[in-house]
């Protein structure tokens, strides 16, 4: 059971539920190996995909998984939405609401967005990422995909590098990783750390090779190209010299390391390619446990609908 | 027309009276100030013991909205919401729509003030035409026409060579000028202090310092010019450090404000009790608990002139939104002086005397404006506290148009009881 009807960020979650979901995933891949990929759970039941932003990934991702659940379901990009003709988010859901969805997905470039409607509207809502905050779907396909090749989350090395300081990714992934019992390092520019790091609960570090030294698990984070622009870096190609994942730097990671990026990624930038597409690589297992995890959320917080309601 | 405050604890910081004493009130001015007035004929107002008669407050930073944001407050709605606060005159700053950078705006807010007949309004003009920071404002026209300060308030005066001008102009014509400091390239697109809270939230972030390096700009110009010079809404403890360091060094012409809620609420406002309240969203923004310390410090210790609410409303749809698209401000009159009396003297940081000077005395002096005192002759400007009387501040009662007031529900000690200006009991508030 889950405490809240809504997934707004891995910060509400408990050990024992993040630990729920995870299980549930593992039984949801089952139905993917499966020659007809379907089950009746969520007959009958309507999700909105509400996408602020654009997303290929996520919004694919979830969409998969609430077919595979039997859902009913709806996606709604921004570009074709009434928000450009100046209508509020709340009045935009408000009407969706009007036509009885059970879930709301959500993504949004303002933080805390979720939590807006989850405050005020009648929708389960689940956030798939919000500005810099959380992404908590993420967190939890990057955990399931650390269990399947290590075992279990307590007591190993996570390097976390990249842009810190806008990302949702970390935000969500510390919060999991620091629950579940591991020791998370957090590496990158002095520019792009957000204010108060070690608070977070991280091994903050300026140098890659420290951070990736015996690392378990190597998260690579984008490096977004507007960034130059803020004064953060002076160019991508100094980014990569100073934080590249390259080959030499994961030798210094322990023999069995598993290289995690949460996508799109820029080869060259954060990654160099023999990296990404390389032995210790799980990123495209990141992208199938995904729906997984999507499916197992929408599941039990289908239920736990039923159950409150 | 006769009025006899009877009874109750006078307090005028300007002359240091503070006792036991009846005020005879008479054709708009205070006639006597004694012990055990005659009533000759007067209507009697009975102060209760344990009552303050104090000089009327006067809160020098207020958005009054009109002309051209008449949905968020008016002029009227937003003087009915001074004096139920206990003000009997307020400065409303130029960043209306059009910009108060012309007389003919300022007459309109006088006509406007003089029609709701409340509290009285000052009107602060513009530094700079539309407050762009390109070109400075008729400072002249709009003084004769009935400004008393100066500012570009919203925004930073940014250019140094434009502060400097005004510095000297303002100063000639013996007016201050009002800075909203921040650095507008280290504010950058931030709407929220720069610290563990909004890093957590995802926030993006406004550092303290983006205050105070405009604030140590602005002190240097006004020891150079020797005009007077006032901070805006301080919230930054370096911004309070440099102001203190003014003053030590013997800088007579620096003076500065800060706003309740600088002293009483934290960044921990933005995760409890509500994520992402946006009535929890104002610049400068709620810093953390170093800075708010610092205020209380400044407060205790005189470095801190003004308490000033930078009564900011806005409509309730407005602040509906995502907190990254909300306007920044609360409204702040009718809240001040609970908070004053409830967190600093209550709570034994100030004592009344300094608290009254604060909210009237140095306003009025900073600012040059009459008012302030208890002095026999004087315009009967008087406002009549209760500070051991508990209140339960519910927004949806507050006399502004607006409610965005992250103090809904709180129940404090110190209450208005009534306020007088001009001689005319304007606000009774009946409860007491």
């Amino acid at each position: 059971m889950l405490k809240s009807r809504h997934l707004l960020g891995i910060a509400d979650l408990e050990p024992d539920e993040i630990g729920l979901i995870l299980e549930t995933a593992g039984a949801m891949t089952e139905i993917a190996a499966r020659p007809i990929k379907k089950v009746p759970t969520l007959r009958g039941r309507t999700v909105v995909n509400l996408f602020f932003e654009p997303s290929t990934r996520t919004r694919t991702s979830f969409e998969v998984a609430e077919k595979r659940l039997s859902a009913d379901t709806l996606s709604i990009a921004v570009a074709q939405s009434s928000v450009t003709k100046g209508e509020t988010l709340l009045d935009t859901v408000r009407n969706l609401e009007a036509m009885a969805p059970d879930m709301i997905v959500i993504r949004h470039p303002s933080s805390g967005a979720p939590h807006l409607l989850a405050r005020l509207c009648r929708s389960a809502i689940i956030n798939a990422g919000d500005g810099m905050h959380e992404h908590p779907t993420q967190a939890l396909l990057d955990a399931f995909t650390i269990r399947e090749h290590k075992g279990c989350i307590d007591g190993l090395k996570i390097a976390i590098v990249g842009d810190l300081l806008h990302s949702r990714v970390l935000r969500s992934n510390v919060q999991l990783l620091n629950k579940m019992g591991a020791h998370v390092w957090a590496c990158g520019p002095a520019t792009l750390m957000p204010a108060d790091l070690p608070r977070f609960g991280v091994r903050p570090t300026t140098s890659i090779d420290e951070a990736v030294a015996d690392a378990d698990v190597v998260m690579m984070l984008r490096i977004q190209h507007e960034r130059m622009h803020g004064h953060f870096i002076p160019s991508t190609r100094e980014y990569f010299t100073l934080f590249g994942l390259t080959p030499e730097r994961v030798a210094r990671a322990k023999p069995d390391v598993v290289i995690m990026h949460p996508g799109p990624m820029n080869r060259g930038v954060e990654i160099d390619s023999d990296v990404a597409d390389g032995p210790y690589s799980v990123i495209l297992e990141q992208v199938t446990n995904g729906v997984a995890v999507r499916m197992a959320v929408l599941y039990l917080l289908a239920g736990q609908e039923a159950v409150t309601d | 027309m006769k009025m006899l405050l009877k009874g109750g604890r006078v307090v005028d910081p300007a002359s240091s009276r503070d006792g036991e004493f009846d005020v005879l009130i008479q054709d708009g001015k205070i006639a006597r100030i004694g012990k055990s007035l005659p009533v000759d004929g007067a209507d009697v107002f009975e102060v209760k013991s344990g009552w303050i008669v104090a000089p009327g407050l006067i809160d020098i930073h207020v958005h009054l909205r009109e002309p051209g944001q008449e949905h968020k407050e008016t002029i009227a709605t937003g003087t009915a919401s001074a004096i139920a606060g206990g003000f009997t005159a307020v400065a409303c700053m130029p960043n209306t729509d059009p910009v108060n950078d012309h007389p003919g705006v300022t007459e309109l807010i006088l006509r406007k003030a003089a029609e709701a007949g409340l509290a009285r309004v000052y009107p602060i003009g513009a530094v700079s035409i539309g407050s762009r920071g390109d070109q400075m404002a008729e400072l002249g026209a709009q003084k004769a026409a009935g400004c008393v300060a100066f500012s570009d308030d919203g925004r930073p005066v940014a250019s140094a060579l434009l502060m400097r001008r005004a510095l000297e102009y303002a100063g000639m014509l013996g007016m201050p000028i009002v800075d909203h400091c921040e650095d507008p390239s280290l504010k950058g697109d931030g709407v929220a202090h720069e610290g563990f809270h909004a890093a957590r939230l995802g926030l993006r972030g406004i550092p303290g310092v983006a205050e105070s390096i405009m604030v140590e700009r602005d002190i240097a110009l006004a020891e150079l010019t020797g005009g007077p010079y006032h901070v805006c809404h301080m919230s930054a403890r370096q911004s309070l450090r440099a102001v203190r360091d003014a003053k030590a060094r013997g800088t007579t012409n620096v003076s500065c404000e800060v706003a309740p809620h600088h002293f009483v609420l934290t960044d921990e406002s933005l995760e409890a009790p509500i994520r992402y309240d946006t009535n929890v969203k104002m610049n400068p923004p709620l810093r953390e608990a170093a800075d708010r310390d610092a205020m209380l410090e400044g407060i205790a210790d005189g470095t801190v002139d003004v308490i000033a609410t930078d009564h900011a409303p806005h409509h309730a749809d407005e602040k509906l939104v995502e907190f990254d698209r909300a306007p920044f401000g609360i409204v702040g009159l009718e809240t001040c002086v609970p908070l004053v009396f409830d967190r600093l003297v209550h709570a034994g940081r100030l004592g009344v005397v300094r608290a009254i000077a604060l909210l009237s005395t140095n306003p009025a002096r900073v600012f040059r404006l009459a008012g302030g005192s208890l002095a026999e002759g004087v315009a009967a400007d008087i406002t009549i506290l209760s500070p051991d009387a508990p209140i339960t501040i519910r927004a949806k009662a507050l006399k502004s148009k607006s409610k965005n007031t992250p103090f809904d529900g709180w129940q404090m000690k110190g209450a208005v009881v009534a306020t007088i200006v001009g001689g005319k009991m304007v606000y009774r508030n009946e409860a007491l």
